[in-house]
């Protein structure tokens, strides 16, 4: 991936009439696109019962995705934040309905309606602050918080991200955890720097009782990466399911940090070859009162 | 904009604590034939707020759905399911806004599709 969209423009700007109708007629990109989001309905394992949910499609774009979960029956609403890819989709009758919205601001949906979530490639373009106004931090907490919110218990919500740095997948995986999401990062084919996929599995509390089917398999990660057998070299899995940590009270005790504290960092320092002040009798010591 | 949609949809302006049910403005209305599929629906009907659901649907001018929230054991007849069906998959608005209650804020609707992006002050 030598060109990231994401570093060019502001995404309502950048996927303008010309981009959009190039991405969406694209041979190419159609194929990737289904290809990603049956993937992502296979990890949403929903229950196999026929009955079709309510999706939500998030960074929707042009229907590619939705078309895959109209295919398997699905109701499914869109959000996007670039009129010129929904305009596309009213062309291709994209069977879902529309909305013209920014993922950071919130989603603004009822508590505890949607059976699921998808996103193919859209999350990362949160990390970008596009506008003065745009604080990554709180665009990602504002969409992950409001998503939690309007998950039904147990749903899933699974997103195929393209997260730049480590850092960047970091901040994205930190946000879902303190929304109150557990789950991780499934990685599809990663020895291949070429079909290398990201998918962010996530879960909102416990599988919920209204969904009406034995639900044993899906509670873990491992049982859904399992099922995969022909094509995967290797599935990694990373969970972190621990939701109720106490972070404040981890940090620092009353005292500070204390003197061996700081000839430690001191240390760490001159091993990265930074200039540092030598120890003596007066490092980490207090200043007086009145001073 | 089915109105299946306009009952999950609220309005997130800061500060509005009740953002539900966005009110409706009409200009135009269509309607769509879909599948009609009874599984969903009565997945669905656990999930709606009907009284949104009646209200919106009377006023895009459809008046068939009994006005207090029917037993759970409606859902079996058949007849209202049509109608259920009707009122959340087929009507859509397409062209006209949708109000936020609290603020009178509007959200216009064209083509089907509600701008719902906020301004910079209503974050």
């Amino acid at each position: 991936m030598s060109s990231r969209p994401e570093l060019k423009a502001p995404p309502e700007i950048f996927y303008d009439d010309v981009e959009a109708r190039k991405y969406t007629y694209s041979s190419r990109i159609i194929e990737i696109q289904a290809k990603l989001s049956e993937r992502a309905l296979e990890l949403l394992a929903l229950p196999n019962d026929g009955v079709p949910r309510l999706l939500l499609d998030i960074g929707c774009g042009s229907g590619l995705s939705g078309e895959t979960l109209s295919e398997n029956g699905h109701q499914w609403i869109g959000l996007d934040i670039s009129l010129s890819m929904l305009d596309i989709a009213l062309e291709r009758e994209a069977e879902g309905d529309l909305l013209l919205k920014d993922m950071g601001q919130g989603l603004g949906l009822r508590s505890g309606v949607i059976d699921g979530a998808i996103s193919i490639s859209a999350v990362q373009w949160l990390c970008n602050a596009d506008k003065s106004s745009h604080e990554p931090r709180l665009r990602l907490k504002a969409f992950f918080g409001s998503l939690y919110r309007c998950l039904a218990r147990g749903a899933r919500a699974v997103f195929q991200v393209y997260p730049e740095s480590l850092a960047q997948r970091e901040l994205i995986l930190s946000s879902a955890m303190r929304a109150g999401f557990a789950g991780g990062v499934v990685v599809d084919y990663p020895h291949s720097s070429k079909s290398r996929k990201e998918y962010l599995v996530l879960t909102c509390g416990p599988p919920s009782i209204n969904t009406e089917l034995p639900k044993a398999k899906l509670e873990d990660e491992e049982s859904c990466s399992d099922d995969e057998s022909s094509g995967e070299e290797e599935n990694q899995t990373v969970c972190i399911a621990d939701r109720h940590r106490p972070r404040k009270k981890q940090k620092t005790t009353k005292k500070g940090k204390g003197r061996e504290w700081v000839l430690k960092k001191k240390e760490q320092m001159r091993r990265k070859g930074n200039a540092v002040p030598l120890d003596t009798r007066y490092t980490a010591r207090k200043r007086k009162a009145r001073f | 904009m089915k109105l299946l949609t306009h009952n999950m949809l609220s309005s997130n302006i800061k500060g509005v604590t009740n953002g539900f049910p966005l009110l409706i403005e009409v200009e135009k209305v269509i309607e769509k034939p879909v599948d009609f599929n009874p599984d969903f629906l009565k997945n669905m009907f656990l999930k709606v707020d009907w009284k949104a659901l009646v209200d919106a649907s009377r006023s895009l001018g459809y008046a068939e759905l009994p006005e207090e929230t029917p037993e759970s054991s409606a859902i079996d007849s058949d007849d209202f399911l049509r109608k259920f069906h009707h009122a959340l998959l087929e009507l859509h608005l397409e062209e006209g806004a949708l109000v936020c209650p609290e603020t009178e804020r509007k959200f216009p609707v064209t083509k089907g599709i509600p701008n719902m992006l906020l301004h910079e002050d209503e974050v």
